[in-house]
């Protein structure tokens, strides 16, 4: 590939405990709330997703903050009226939960099932970790899928986040787990 | 190949930072560019997209001097920080939304979860947000965050610094770092800058710049950032080039 990578990037540094101040939108007062909120507003399917972050002992981390960005509802992500990107942190909801409202998003390409992309900061963690959450309830589209079938079934279903019909719709649930026999399978990209 | 450079970049586990030892995987990742390699006219998500200007902050979130304040004027040094966005090419990167937060000149988090007995300052948030404009430039005013003890080991401290958060064009450009500034001496002491590869530690030090400054008013830094993500062909980053150009006529 032609790349001419002169400049080195910056390092990243944790998140560290306080981050809550500056990237939260609904933790920091007077008017200061990041414009980057939890929910994704679209056309098509609403659907919820929960979850938590678990370290190496199994427990649930307070303090991680969760990205997503995705395809709108026909797979594109560049549709200018669409803005597929959000942030949720585990110490806002109950048990640790981080939790988004979006839309579910279509298949980007024929080799591809839909997917989310995910990306994990927290204290403790020096530089962030990408992830994909896939859905459970896309068998087929999972089976072709040109990441998922590159994968033990072990490491595919790490991935995978659950289907659940709640009382407010339809809702996933993804935990990540940091490490551990079932620890998530993590991108480099 | 993989746009994490562990050459450059504090490694998953880092034992003398204490929370790295269960927090951070330990399989190897993934090289995601590999499993697509069968499929090369795929853009995958990660580098597709445009997330540079969509984010508007407030047009005085950049000022944290005014930004919180109460009836009065935040205490502690005053200071300017102000730098340029580059991508790995050395192009200036414009509309990143860039986010900081900071400990206050006593070294006191306005944070619930903070409870080092610092005072807080009722004017002062230690919150800011801004855009990088054409040229990749972005300009903080603020107040110069103090050392603060933290429970990592026996008599640990905090070197000054502030937190950086920016979403460039597509989410392999997202950065979370933070800036020191130069000489402190307890850099040596910190484990999460020393778990930074060694070539790469001065990268995060901002250096003091009189051109800066403001004369009368506030100490200059100068903190430019580079942010990954670039792995556009020349043709797309032409289109990708063109197309920012419309969007800041528009």
């Amino acid at each position: 590939m032609q790349n001419h990578k002169k400049y080195p990037p910056t390092p990243s540094q944790t998140v560290g405990p306080f981050f809550t101040i500056g990237l939260s939108s609904t933790d920091a007062a007077g008017g200061l709330a990041s414009p980057v909120t939890n929910e994704i507003a679209g056309e098509g399917e609403e659907i919820r997703i929960r979850g938590r972050v678990l370290d190496g002992n199994g427990d649930p981390v307070p303090d991680a903050m969760i990205e997503i960005w995705q395809a709108d509802s026909k797979g594109s992500f560049t549709n200018c009226e669409f803005m597929g990107f959000a942030r949720s942190e585990t110490g806002a909801g109950p048990d640790h939960c981080f939790q988004f409202k979006t839309i579910k998003p279509a298949a980007a390409s024929n080799l591809e099932a839909p997917y989310i992309s995910v990306i994990v900061y927290m204290r403790g963690l020096l530089t962030q970790a990408y992830t994909r959450l896939y859905f459970s309830d896309e068998a087929e589209a999972n089976s072709k899928d040109i990441v998922l079938s590159q994968l033990s079934e072990a490491r595919r279903n790490t991935l995978l986040a659950k289907s659940q019909q709640a009382a407010d719709g339809l809702s996933y649930e993804f935990d990540i787990r940091m490490q551990g026999d079932r620890e998530t399978v993590f991108f480099s990209v | 190949m993989t746009s994490i450079d562990w050459s450059q970049h504090p490694p998953f586990i880092y034992p003398d930072y204490k929370s790295s030892v269960l927090r951070g995987p330990t399989q190897s990742m993934l090289d995601i560019g590999a499993l697509y390699a069968k499929a090369s006219a795929i853009r995958m998500g990660e580098l597709s997209g445009s997330l540079t200007d969509r984010f508007v902050p407030g047009e005085a979130d950049h000022d944290l001097i005014r930004n919180a304040q109460q009836g009065g004027a935040p205490l502690g040094e005053r200071i300017v920080v102000s730098g340029r966005v580059l991508n790995q090419q050395g192009k200036p990167v414009p509309g990143v939304l860039i986010e900081i937060w900071q400990a206050n000149s006593c070294g006191r988090y306005a944070h619930k979860v903070d409870q080092h007995d610092a005072p807080l300052d009722p004017n002062f948030r230690g919150v800011g947000r801004c855009l990088s404009d054409r040229d990749g430039s972005y300009r903080f005013y603020t107040i110069k965050p103090a050392a603060y003890p933290w429970k990592n080991h026996p008599n640990a401290w905090r070197p000054q610094h502030i937190h950086f958060s920016l979403i460039g064009q597509s989410i392999d450009s997202r950065l979370v770092t933070q800036m020191y500034f130069p000489g402190d001496p307890l850099l040596g002491f910190d484990p999460i800058f020393n778990a930074t590869p060694g070539s790469a530690q001065e990268r995060l030090i901002a250096t003091l710049d009189l051109g800066i400054t403001e004369a009368d008013f506030a100490l200059g830094y100068h903190f430019d950032i580079v942010i990954a993500g670039c792995r556009a062909t020349g043709q797309e980053e032409k289109t990708a080039e063109s197309r920012t150009a419309t969007n800041a006529e528009s």
